[in-house]
């Protein structure tokens, strides 16, 4: 009898092929929209943290605070002031005189004995906007940074041909030079740039690798980079001041935390931070800038996921309109299937299969929409499709059949069959 | 003889207070197994509901009745559906086929209800549509049959699961002559054949076949005649055949 029912359900959706279809349009949107834009949000908060990662695993990167760390902004005009003024010994304000960072900064992160978290110190300095020149042929190196071989490592900088540099390049103050794959397109076009010199601010420089290539991330190109041994950078370009960070690498992903404090304690000491004092660096944590961001994209996500329910839940509300119309069309009919011996279940049944075959039908059509739109790329974002998503879009669709559809299905059921057969 | 319907005091109230209608005051009925009974009665005379009462679709406000032996009153919703399903067959007046499905499958329809295999469904409906003369019409919808092959597809689905009591609420009144005539011939044929027939009409003519003619006034019975034996062949077609309409 189940079998029956079944077929009384499909054949009184077939009768109305029209009515049907708009109603399974209804819920394809609905369950379309939760499978494209979860897959949106997904794909970009993907792309998010493949840009974090592009910026190096384990890494924390010590920077001079010149925006007034909890004293806000303004603080760091004044701490320059303050550092101009040839470093009176007065402690006005929060803020204890500022240092800079430097190159025996770094050396006493590496210390094994007070940092024992930490793998790798790389002291950084930056030019930006440097003029190389290889035989006539010029480019603005974006960055152009100067550090020791630790830092390809902590930052993530694979090379794609050729090698780093060495420690013994920096020892020895030699002009050696790692580009990204913009600069060598730039200034040797198909001509392979390995053992050839450019010549930035009038000192030669030997290309001993090319990176690979990144990509770019918002409005910088990542592979408009040169890197070189951190005394030659310091030579010529930048002068032997302020380091622009240190890049601190810590031995796993567990030990991130561990070496942010040991950082963090081994420079207020050397930069003489005590408790009512506002610190004079500060220490991007690339974990929790990770963290933040990917739930920050979880809200974002979950936002475009409620969005789409809204629309699923107005497909549910079209099946229970439809369902209800569907139930006094054919009043008469169910009184006949009563007058002739139908049980209540049967009735039920039958009106609760055609609501659930409506929304499954939408189901299954709307995952296929979904899937085939998250194939193309939605302003910039590539959709990733997130698995569960289709299974819960799936399931909600089908319960919406099931409570969309109970309403009129019970009331059909519950029709006395004197009354039904009456309606005209 | 068994009695297949055994009315007692019946009482069928619409409404309470000042405009409570009183359709049935009191009627007492006991129909034996075989007998073919008419009942007349103008409109508001309370037939209708008398009809209903008997097919289990609707319950008496009062009194007992009881369908082969059973009280109908103390079943329950799902009871009755089975009660109808597999001891009473109706035939209504506007034939309420199901549309959009074959006379086959609405033959077979109570039969599914019933949980009747397929293959024995479709041979028992076979069999029913070939005793009402519709052996070539059983791939026809409703729309494609006309009023009284119709009404002779309703007669075959209210045979098809052999009921104790079959239940015709007018089943000629919306038929012409001839299809009137083919109709009351597989009711006579059925009644030849032993079955228990109960009708509702206000034609004389149709009255004049039944073994038994009931009149009904204002909720009561008034006249309880007997034409023929219940144990005989009902009366036939009067005389020559000649019928007013």
């Amino acid at each position: 009898m189940t079998l029956e029912v079944l077929r009384f359900a499909l054949r009184g959706l077939a009768a109305n092929k029209l009515r049907s279809g708009l109603t399974t349009l209804g819920i394809l949107i609905g369950v379309g929209a939760v499978i494209m834009l979860v897959a949106v949000g997904n794909g970009s908060s993907q792309q998010v943290q493949k840009n974090i990662e592009r910026l190096g695993t384990n890494t924390l990167t010590v920077m001079p605070s010149t925006s007034g760390g909890r004293g806000g902004g303004g603080g760091g005009g004044f701490a320059r002031l303050l550092r101009a003024a040839g470093g009176a010994a007065q402690q006005t304000g929060p803020r204890a005189q500022a240092k800079s960072l430097t190159v025996d900064d770094a050396r006493a992160l590496a210390d094994a004995k007070s940092a024992p978290s930490v793998k790798s110190v790389s002291p950084v300095v930056t030019a930006s906007s440097a003029n190389a020149t290889y035989e006539g042929t010029a480019h603005a190196i974006q960055q152009f940074v100067g550090t020791y071989p630790a830092y390809f490592e902590a930052s993530n900088d694979p090379v794609a041909r050729g090698t780093y540099f060495s420690d013994d390049d920096v020892l020895n103050d030699r002009k050696v030079v790692v580009i990204g794959n913009t600069v060598a397109e730039d200034l040797f076009g198909t001509v392979d740039p390995l053992g050839r010199q450019i010549t930035v601010s009038g000192v030669n420089f030997t290309v001993v690798g090319v990176l690979k290539t990144k990509g770019s991330s918002g409005f910088q190109d990542a592979d408009d980079v040169a890197i070189a041994p951190l005394p030659a950078v310091q030579q010529s370009l930048t002068g032997y001041g302020a380091l622009n960070q240190i890049v601190v690498q810590a031995k796993s992903p567990k030990t991130v935390d561990a070496a942010q404090s040991e950082v963090t304690g081994i420079l207020n000491q050397r930069h003489d931070i005590t408790g009512s004092n506002t610190a004079d660096f500060q220490i991007l944590n690339q974990a929790s800038l990770q963290s933040a961001i990917s739930s920050s994209s979880r809200t974002f996500t979950v936002l475009l996921g409620a969005v789409a329910a809204i629309s699923l839940l107005v497909g549910g509300i079209g099946i229970t309109n439809i369902m209800l119309v569907t139930v006094t069309e054919r009043t008469r009919e169910i009184g006949i299937r009563k007058a002739i011996g139908a049980p209540k279940g049967a009735i039920l049944g039958q009106f609760l299969v055609e609501a659930t075959v409506l929304s499954l039908l939408g189901g299954l059509l709307g995952v296929a929409a979904g899937v085939i739109g998250s194939q193309f790329t939605v302003v910039g974002v590539q959709p990733v499709i997130v698995p569960s998503s289709i299974a819960l879009a799936l399931g909600v669709s089908v319960a919406i059949g099931l409570f969309f559809g109970s309403y009129p299905a019970n009331r059909a059921a519950k029709l006395r069959p004197i009354e039904a057969l009456r309606h005209e | 003889m068994t009695t297949v319907l055994d009315v007692q005091d019946v009482t069928k109230v619409y409404g309470t207070g000042d405009t409570a209608v009183h359709a049935l005051r009191g009627v007492r009925l006991t129909v034996d197994q075989g007998d073919y009974v008419a009942i007349m009665g103008a409109s508001g005379s309370g037939k209708s509901t008398l009809m209903n009462i008997l097919g289990c679709l609707d319950v008496p406000s009062g009194g007992r009745y009881l369908l082969d032996g059973l009280d109908v009153g103390a079943l329950d919703d799902r009871r009755l559906a089975v009660l109808r399903n597999r001891r009473i067959g109706f035939v209504f007046q506007s034939f309420n086929l199901i549309p959009r499905m074959s006379a086959l499958a609405n033959v077979e329809l109570p039969l599914a209800y019933g949980g009747v295999k397929a293959a024995e469904r479709r041979r028992r409906a076979l069999a029913a549509l070939a005793q009402v003369g519709l052996a070539d019409r059983v791939g026809h919808e409703p729309n494609e049959l006309s009023g009284g092959q119709q009404q002779r597809v309703a007669v075959a689905r209210a045979l098809v699961t052999s009921p104790a009591l079959l239940l015709a609420d007018e089943p000629t009144g919306n038929l012409d002559t001839r299809s009137t005539e083919d109709v009351l011939g597989v009711l006579d044929r059925l009644s030849a054949d032993g079955r228990t027939i109960v009708l509702i009409t206000h034609e004389d003519d149709v009255a004049a076949r039944a073994k038994r003619v009931i009149r009904l006034v204002d909720g009561r019975i008034v006249e309880d005649r007997r034409a023929a034996p219940v144990a005989g062949p009902p009366p036939g077609p009067m005389g020559t055949g000649v019928r007013h309409r």
